[in-house]
């Protein structure tokens, strides 16, 4: 009754006004906001996709191209290696942390000594910020000073010197994955957290009744019951990782050569260092087409796993 | 009645409000934007003089190399105001005349009396003109520059590597005068063990972001005897940009890059190749002249342990541009103040002070003075290689084709992907690809 009462005195200050004005009233500064930074950009974008505009040729004539924007994103072979660049990128990340994060959250659900502690230290690298992330790593993958390379070199006898994990074709695609689950599991491992302490002991205790062993609970209680969890924590670092731009621009900016040269490095150089504006939006609404469409298909599977 | 004096002074407010916010940039102040280097402080303090006889107050907006073209380019594309007077790379100038974001200068100049054959040819031509070769000017030449090399005098000077080198090349190991002699120089030292600590034969770029691996490359590419067109103006590159000849030059480039660069430098532009020069690592390093008065004054490498030289030749002696010309930006609000420092800084005498203080004037009072080759230690070396200066495209679409470039490059070079003349090929391709839709081809 309370609820109701307070918006029923406001409207009775507001004369002339209705609750459902008053409503809008409140809602309407949001509205504006997120139409003037959100939905006109977006807009806007879609309407330069058209055309042959160019942010570095603003008194050029700026005509319509129809579909042909799309139709050169769609053909450009770079592109397409962006693309299974950023697929790498984000298929290994996800596995890896899903697979180390859910690993530590079990271990921390454990609740053993210092457990709290050790919760707070593997949080650290999600709290740092990319771009000192990015800098920092990349002094410990430097060959000659760096911690990363004399650690392998210790465990394998190869000279630190001689292999360069920013400078390699093969190993610069892996030592950005390194760093990105370096930083990233400890997120995951909280969701999974979560997940798991939102088990009720009651079922592991009818499990112990029925004399389900430790392994079959996992399967069968642990797993199924945190795996909305589980699914939600690879919602979010997959959207993350399928626009990752800071991280791996600090670390090779895309390189060596094109080989660590992610999405939106190549939407960021289209956009931003060649101005093809008119290209760049197309390709920049087929990225928000696919993550979009993608989100939504993985949300709808994980509201039928969250109904089971 | 109140409620019509609240409504005028909210009017009034905000009118006075909305006028004084342009009016924030007072018009005795002027802010020049450029990148942020060592020349950059010797222009702060050589523009005290102007503020001392103009009493306008300079202000400086200087941004790192690697962010530079991004952020001013921004800022001239969404018709910002916070630059008067900016110093600009070459390349821009054909892009910002045709996009009016320059003011035309020739009518200023002729009223002023400031002669555009008062500077070096070379430089008024890359800094000044477009379309170029024509006597339309949009910067005033502020600073020449062209990509160099220095050395560490005192390791070569050495006598056993002395005696070593003539044994196994026949020659005393000096400057490199070509691209085979630099290599050869490059590895004889590399893997050797100077003062402790292993060393390597040369640091060149291989930054892929920006500009870097292009502007070191074309430093092998240009004497090798490539060329961006057949025919000037033509855009006929197939058979110049992929030549036999620029094939060699690529080839020659990535040989140095795999046998003599430091472990780690794949994406190295300026400041790592100082920083692989100053920590002992390298025998050799190119970069800008720009750096060499700071390079000769540094405590640990210069003075007589560094030297310097001019691109090596091949078969024919070039070396790729640098610098920067000054122009007034027409979006400025203080359009008298602007022009007024370009007349001063046009000056023979400020050009003087320029040189002294470690900018590369290119006034001809400054360069055919007679004790300016041994006024320092690379002064020789500078006119020798703006002599011989080539520069990259100048067209408006120069920020695509340099992309296009540095990915070919960086993908053959670094990446080790496919042969140089493929990575040539494409690279005609691409840029056939970008004059097309220019409307050029």
């Amino acid at each position: 009754m309370l609820a109701h009462a307070t918006p029923t005195t406001i409207a009775v200050r507001v004369r002339g006004l209705s609750d459902r004005a008053i409503a809008w009233l409140f809602i309407a500064p949001t509205i504006a906001l997120l139409l003037a930074i959100n939905i006109f950009p977006l807009i806007w974008a879609v309407y330069l996709s058209f055309t042959n505009f160019r942010a570095n040729r603003p008194n050029a004539e700026v005509e319509g191209v129809g579909l042909r924007n799309y139709q050169r994103v769609l053909n450009d072979p770079d592109i397409w290696i962006a693309m299974q660049t950023t697929a790498h990128f984000v298929f290994w990340t996800i596995l890896l942390q899903t697979v180390i994060g859910f690993a530590l959250a079990y271990l921390i659900d454990r609740k053993f000594r210092g457990h709290a502690f050790w919760t707070t230290v593997i949080l650290i690298p999600m709290m740092l910020s990319p771009a000192v992330v990015g800098n920092f790593w990349r002094f410990l993958y430097q060959p000659q000073i760096g911690l990363f390379n004399y650690i392998v070199s210790f465990f394998t006898g190869i000279p630190p010197s001689s292999f360069e994990m920013l400078g390699s074709v093969i190993l610069a695609p892996w030592a950005i994955i390194i760093v990105d689950t370096w930083m990233w599991t400890p997120y995951v491992m909280l969701i999974c957290l979560a997940g798991l302490r939102s088990i009720p002991d009651y079922i592991y205790e009818a499990a112990e009744v029925d004399r389900a062993s430790a392994w079959r609970q996992f399967w069968s209680i642990t797993v199924p019951m945190a795996l909305p969890f589980i699914m939600l924590a690879v919602l979010f670092r997959g959207i993350e990782n399928f626009k990752m731009f800071d991280m791996v621009m600090l670390l090779t900016g895309g390189g060596p050569g094109s080989t660590t040269e992610v999405a939106s490095i190549t939407l960021k150089r289209e956009a931003f260092e060649s101005w093809l504006t008119g290209r760049s939006s197309a390709f920049a609404i087929i990225l928000f087409v696919a993550v979009f469409g993608l989100a939504n298909i993985y949300v709808k599977a994980l509201n039928r796993v969250k109904q089971r | 009645m109140r409620k019509m004096t609240k409504a005028l002074m909210g009017m009034s407010s905000a009118l006075v409000l909305s006028t004084a916010i342009p009016g924030l940039a007072k018009a005795d102040e002027l802010t020049l934007c450029w990148a942020a280097w060592d020349p950059a402080n010797a222009l702060v303090e050589l523009s005290k003089d102007f503020t001392a006889a103009t009493g306008t107050t300079m202000k400086f907006e200087f941004v790192p190399w690697p962010n530079f073209a991004d952020r001013i380019l921004n800022e001239l594309n969404s018709g910002g105001k916070l630059c008067d007077l900016l110093i600009g790379d070459s390349q821009w100038v054909g892009g910002s005349a045709e996009n009016g974001y320059y003011v035309k200068l020739n009518d200023f100049f002729d009223k002023e009396g400031i002669k555009m054959s008062d500077f070096a040819e070379a430089a008024v031509n890359a800094y000044s003109t477009w379309p170029k070769g024509t006597p339309n000017y949009w910067a005033l030449p502020a600073m020449g520059d062209a990509n160099g090399w220095f050395y560490r005098k005192d390791w070569f000077a050495k006598p056993e590597l002395q005696a070593e080198f003539k044994e196994k090349y026949g020659r005393d190991l000096g400057a490199p005068q070509t691209w085979d002699e630099l290599k050869q120089v490059a590895e004889f030292f590399t893997g050797r063990e100077i003062d402790g600590q292993k060393v390597y034969g040369a640091a060149i770029f291989t930054e892929r972001a920006s500009e870097g691996i292009t502007m070191g490359a074309t430093s092998a590419l240009y004497p090798y005897g490539f060329k961006y067109e057949q025919t000037g103006g033509k855009y006929d590159m197939n058979g110049a940009v992929n030549s036999a000849d620029a094939v060699a030059g690529l080839e020659a480039y990535k040989a140095l890059y795999k046998c003599c660069q430091p472990p780690g430098y794949t994406d190295s532009y300026m400041g790592e190749g100082l920083d692989a020069f100053k920590s002992g690592q390298v025998a050799m390093a190119m970069n800008w002249f720009a750096f060499f008065p700071g390079l000769y004054k540094d405590e640990k490498v210069g003075g007589d342990r560094i030297g310097f030289f001019v691109n090596p030749k091949q078969k024919v002696a070039a070396s790729t541009l640098g610098g920067q010309g000054m122009s007034v930006v027409a979006n400025t609000d203080n359009m008298d103040g602007a022009l007024a420092y370009i007349k001063w800084f046009a000056q023979p005498d400020v050009q003087k002070k320029w040189w002294t203080l470690g900018g590369y004037a290119v006034h001809n009072a400054v360069l055919n003075d007679p004790t300016f080759k041994a006024s320092q230690p690379f002064a020789a070396d500078f006119l020798v290689a703006m002599n011989q200066v080539q520069d990259f495209w100048q067209e408006p679409s120069y920020a695509i084709l340099l992309q296009a470039m540095q990915k070919r490059l960086h993908d053959y070079v670094v990446a080790d992907q496919g042969t140089a003349q493929e990575a040539l090929d494409s690279l005609v391709n691409d840029w056939k690809e970008i004059f097309e839709d220019e409307g050029k081809l």
